[in-house]
């Protein structure tokens, strides 16, 4: 029974005053799929000037802009923003409750992020430029030598932090308190384990995010030396505690795109998930791992060499759920009866790719190889076949899969087909060489580099930019689905499908689950 | 603990906004804390106390000669002349040595000094004690004025067998504004 | 048709990523543009190996998993007909999965704990050399036995006209610096490595040796090669706008060339100190110091003084002012600014030629000059301005 007698509000105020999960979660969307083109845009002045070697477009100190910009936008406002929009929308559908539990704390975490990044890029602007730091800002090249714009960058971090707080504070009340009757943690979606876990780890590392560039402020305004031999300080202790946040982050990043896959492939193989208390326990353990391994990211710092056991024996260790969950999606196509519709598409694609990022984070997992490693085109590789191939790739089959549901329409198959397939040759043309060059010894960061890595950055260079191009196309078919695609009415948009969300009228109503349902 | 009642979400939120703080408060009140006295304790870094050691026993290791580096580096902005007076020195483990480092300000301004001390192999640090050293303080020098430092140290007589050299390295970083600001504020 | 050409085009990720893993498998060999170099030192060997290790144990895994994957992929399709199985679970199934993965790493755990405890072991070197990175060069002080040191920097050489694509970029574009390390083969090197500035990164490749260059402090790192050979490898930690620019030059000789080398060095320091007792004119200073200068200044002051991160010399005012302001910049720096203080980088004759240079180039055409002794005494404290 509905008891609201009004639809939403009309024009402007909708959105910006808006608390319905739904609203939230489409501006999350559109907002991280800006963002997504933003960061883009810089990947390609970035692999424009890689095309051939020598500089042809860029000075440096801009290029070393662009690096990190690219970085600090794709990863602050376009992979997490987009699965936090997912979450918003999703969460509350698949446990059967009516909202989120703040909605109104709900609109603000959305809402800091626009202003948030209208300042950071603005930096660019600023005299001296914006920050050219990498995205990992390491002292004290992004303190005693960080262009005055560096303070700004300061305040956007905290912003996106604050952002991420509150949301994470929301998914975690809305899971633990409003599940619908029945619905106990261990019948919970997969989707719903991921998020809940990935937002404990939100809570716990963000803040230390925050304390971390509040001690660069204070080494830069202050006075004081965190970071500075001169003053007693230390700049390794920049790094693990970048680390110690920076590695439960890319968890962060991924456990939501696990969560996406497990809900996906029992679909279109119309059979149930395979393992699903290990999947849930698997999870669990990556992200208690996650807080112990951060010093792999720091091999070639000069720990003490028992140090560099102990984060290497653990690392291998991480490795061990992670595969679980990969024979768990391959045993649940297992003897299934499997379709190809593109959300699947892109999730065999996941599996595969994702994989094969998790291989070469196991070979940078071994300290003594990882001396060859580090710093190398072999590690940028290694996190954009996890972070594309892995987190992207797992969100364009969330929004195959879902935004029929969502707006009552059925996008274009064949757009849809032809988008994975340009995504995925584009993908691996732009980052299959990247692992050549950087073993065969080409740094990070350089806008330039020896000619024996020209062919594969030319090609590297080629296939970013087609990969780039099919996101347009991308665009296009979520446009025209939701102006004019077919008029689809069936609960259960795909065949297989299971959990709340297909009990629901397609499209889905404005309000939801007013009356909690029960859950057997 | 239940802060709001019978309100099951606000009690979550409280908990939640206690982690997030507890965070926070961890950075600055554990981990900055923990990682210096980690290094202190354990040499990790090749930081070498800052402190002056205290003699216990001299108790000196004929049968073993351990040759001691110095080098002196200077940090970015930092104008003076400094070095060690040998830059080589065989030693036996737990006797006490000396050796002069100088220093001098050629800018005609004047300057004050931090001296960052940093062993290799890191794993020596531990046992590298310093009784008397120039990087315990602050050095101030004025205008054209030149000094001489002393370093007084003993190697531990546990220093593993295996270590035959040691490197002392300061790093000379200039302080001068940094000591203004202290002495501004008070 | 349409449909099976779908098909057709799903199956061919399969077997395009197995081709591809085995064609790039094909060129394993040194030199390889495709793999790690094997590298001339025991170490690098041993690292090498590791990695093929790993790399051929997750092809196999992966050709495993991939392989049971595209099988069902092409037999359990619902166009064949078939009935979704029901299983879901299976304790066994899962504790084997957990436990064989876990073996495997343990497997490869312990050559890997061999080999670092390899690496880490500097201990009984034979030459040690102190290593510094400066934004952007690398400074090399030789700690020899004898008390005499030999210090120099080594910076980038390729030109400019090059980088920026007017001149045809030799064959070690972007690897070639002025003054390479030089080192005897079949000698345990040990590396001190520090910074300047920023933080940066000493690595070779084909040595294997990688370390992080951190202000205020030193780490260790070792190497031996066995025969003699040239060794190029980059600044490995984002250290500013010229981190592609500071190159690292390694030329292992016999031991008698190093010995040659050295007493060359050493000679060089003991020219330069006769140079210092002589007048020159002011073209001999002019010409010497157009060298210092595009080796030097030109990154930040630009190839016709006009400036980029550093300001314009080109009608500057300290360029165009006193002589001791210019020596005072030069000399010592600029606090609070980029502009290093490079009376520590530069010789009294190459600092006396450079300053000459700036003074008189670029339209600046001051007429006047400095010898060297004048900065040598400058730097005694008989200078004139104060800062």
């Amino acid at each position: 029974m509905n008891d609201h007698h009004h639809g939403p509000a009309k024009g402007l105020k909708r959105w910006l005053f808006a608390t319905n999960h739904k609203d939230i979660g489409t501006m999350y969307l559109w907002f991280s799929f800006s963002m997504f083109i933003l960061g883009g845009t810089f990947a390609m002045i970035i692999r424009a000037e890689l095309f051939q070697p020598g500089l042809q477009l860029v000075e440096p100190g801009f290029f070393n802009q662009m690096t990190t910009m690219h970085g600090l936008v794709m990863v602050f406002g376009a992979i997490m923003p987009s699965f936090v929009g997912l979450a918003n929308w999703m969460i509350p559908l698949m446990i059967g409750a009516p909202d989120m539990a703040l909605p109104r704390m709900n609109n603000w975490s959305f809402w800091i992020l626009p202003p948030t990044f209208l300042l950071l890029a603005s930096t660019l602007f600023m005299e001296g430029g914006g920050p050219a730091f990498g995205w990992t800002f390491y002292a004290p090249l992004s303190t005693t030598y960080a262009p005055p714009s560096v303070t700004f960058f300061i305040f956007a971090i905290h912003l996106l932090g604050l952002s991420s707080i509150m949301g994470s504070i929301n998914i975690v009340a809305t899971v633990m308190n409003l599940r619908a009757p029945g619905m106990t943690y261990m019948k919970m979606p997969l989707f719903v384990w991921t998020w809940f876990i990935t937002a404990y780890l939100l809570i716990a590392v963000m803040p230390v995010l925050a304390g971390l560039v509040t001690m660069m402020l204070m080494d830069i305004h202050f006075g004081t030396s965190f970071f500075s031999a001169a003053g007693g300080g230390d700049p390794v202790l920049f790094q693990h505690v970048f680390w110690f946040f920076g590695h439960p982050e890319v968890y962060i990043i991924i456990l939501p795109a696990f969560g996406v896959v497990s809900q996906i492939i029992p679909t279109f193989a119309r059979k149930r998930l395979f393992g699903y208390d290990s999947m849930v326990y698997a999870t669990a353990s990556i992200a208690f791992l996650s807080f112990i391994v951060w010093a792999h990211h720091m091999y070639t710092v000069g720990m003490p060499v028992a140090g560099e056991l102990f984060f290497m024996y653990a690392t291998l260790l991480i490795a061990v759920p992670t595969g679980v969950k990969v024979f768990n999606w391959v045993t649940t196509m297992w003897r299934g009866a499997l379709t190809f519709e593109t959300p699947m598409l892109f999730c065999i694609g996941f599996i595969i790719l994702f994989t094969i990022g998790g291989f070469t984070g196991l070979m940078l997992a071994i300290a003594p190889s990882d001396f060859q490693y580090h710093d190398s085109y072999f590690v940028v590789a290694h996190f954009h076949y996890v972070m594309v191939a892995g987190a992207v790739f797992s969100m364009s089959a969330a929004i195959y899969y879902w935004l029929p549901k969502w707006c009552g329409k059925m996008y274009s198959e064949g757009m849809g087909k032809a988008h994975f397939w340009i995504s995925f040759i584009g993908f691996n043309m732009a980052f299959f060489p990247q692992h050549f060059v950087g073993l065969a010894g080409m740094p990070r960061r350089i806008p330039d580099y020896a000619l024996q890595f020209a062919d594969f950055n030319m090609m590297s260079s080629i296939g970013a930019f087609i990969y780039g191009l099919s996101q347009i196309l991308f665009l296009f078919n979520v446009i025209a689905t939701i102006r004019g695609g077919k008029r689809i009415s069936d609960e259960k948009v795909w065949e297989g499908a299971e959990g709340l969300e297909w009990t629901l009228p397609t499209p889905v109503p404005f309000h939801t689950f007013s009356v909690p349902p029960q859950v057997r | 603990m239940q802060l709001f009642g019978d309100n099951p979400v606000l009690n979550t939120v409280a908990k939640m906004v206690t982690v997030v703080i507890g965070m926070f408060a961890f950075v600055f009140v554990v981990m900055v804390p923990l990682y210096n006295v980690l290094c202190d304790a354990l040499g990790i870094n090749g930081k070498t106390s800052g402190e002056r050691y205290e003699v216990v026993q001299i108790q000196v290791d004929e049968s073993r000669e351990v040759t001691i580096q110095f080098v002196t580096t200077n940090n970015e902005g930092m104008p003076w002349e400094f070095g060690p007076t040998t830059t080589m020195m065989k030693v036996h483990p737990g006797a006490v040595n000396d050796t002069v480092f100088y220093a001098r300000n050629p800018l005609s301004r004047d300057m004050v000094a931090q001296a960052v001390p940093s062993i290799s192999p890191s794993r020596a640090a531990e046992y590298f004690h310093k009784t008397e050293c120039f990087c315990f303080d602050q050095q101030a020098l004025q205008a054209q004025q030149s000094v001489e430092m002393p370093l007084q140290f003993i190697v531990d007589q546990d220093l593993p067998r295996d270590i035959t050299t040691i490197t002392l390295s300061y790093t000379l970083f200039d302080v001068t504004d940094m000591v203004k600001d202290v002495v501004a504020s008070r | 048709m349409y449909f099976k050409a779908i098909r057709l085009m799903q199956l061919a990720p399969g077997p395009a990523l197995l081709l591809l893993a085995l064609a790039s498998g094909a060129a394993w060999s040194d030199d390889s543009k495709y793999n790690m170099p094997m590298g001339a030192t025991s170490v690098s060997h041993s690292i090498y190996d590791l990695h093929m290790v790993i790399l051929w144990i997750c092809v196999v895994i992966g050709v495993a998993v991939f392989g049971v994957m595209f099988y069902s992929i092409i037999m359990h399709r619902k166009s064949r007909g078939v009935t979704p199985a029901t299983f879901h679970e299976s304790t066994q199934v899962e504790v084997a999965w957990t436990v064989v993965p876990f073996l495997i790493l343990l497997f490869i755990a312990v050559p890997a704990t061999t080999t670092l405890l390899d690496v880490y072991d500097s201990t009984e070197a034979e030459l040690d050399i102190l290593v510094t990175g400066y934004q952007w060069k690398w400074k090399y002080e030789y700690l020899n036995e004898d008390g005499e040191n030999v210090a120099f920097f080594s910076s980038l050489s390729t030109s400019q006209d090059e980088i920026h694509n007017i001149e045809a970029k030799g064959k070690n574009y972007l690897l070639e610096v002025d003054e390479p390390m030089v080192i005897p083969a079949g000698t345990k090197v040990r590396f001190l490595v520090t910074a300047y500035d920023v933080i940066h990164s000493w690595w070779v490749p084909e040595l294997a040796v990688k370390r992080d260059a951190i202000p205020g402090f030193i780490n260790e790192a070792w190497t031996r090669t066995e025969g003699t050979g040239v060794y190029r490898g980059q600044c490995a930690e984002l250290c500013g706008k010229d981190h592609g620019f500071m190159p690292i030059v390694v030329n292992v000789v016999s031991q008698q060339e190093y010995g040659e080398w050295m007493a060359l060095k050493k000679a060089e320091a003991a020219e330069v100190e006769a140079l210092m007792a002589q007048n020159f004119t002011l073209d001999e200073l002019a010409t010497r110091g157009k060298a210092v200068y595009d080796r030097a200044c030109l990154a930040c002051h630009g190839a016709n003084g006009e400036g980029g991160l550093g300001n314009a010399i080109a009608g500057s005012p300290i360029a165009t002012g006193t002589m001791g302001a210019h020596l005072n910049a030069a000399v010592y720096g600029v606090p609070g600014t980029a502009m290093q203080a490079f009376g520590g980088q530069l010789n009294d004759v190459d600092m006396a030629a450079v300053v000459t240079y700036q003074r008189n180039a670029f339209g600046n055409n001051m007429g006047d000059m400095v010898q060297p002794v004048d900065v040598y005494n400058y730097k005694k404290g008989q200078q004139g301005e104060s800062q």
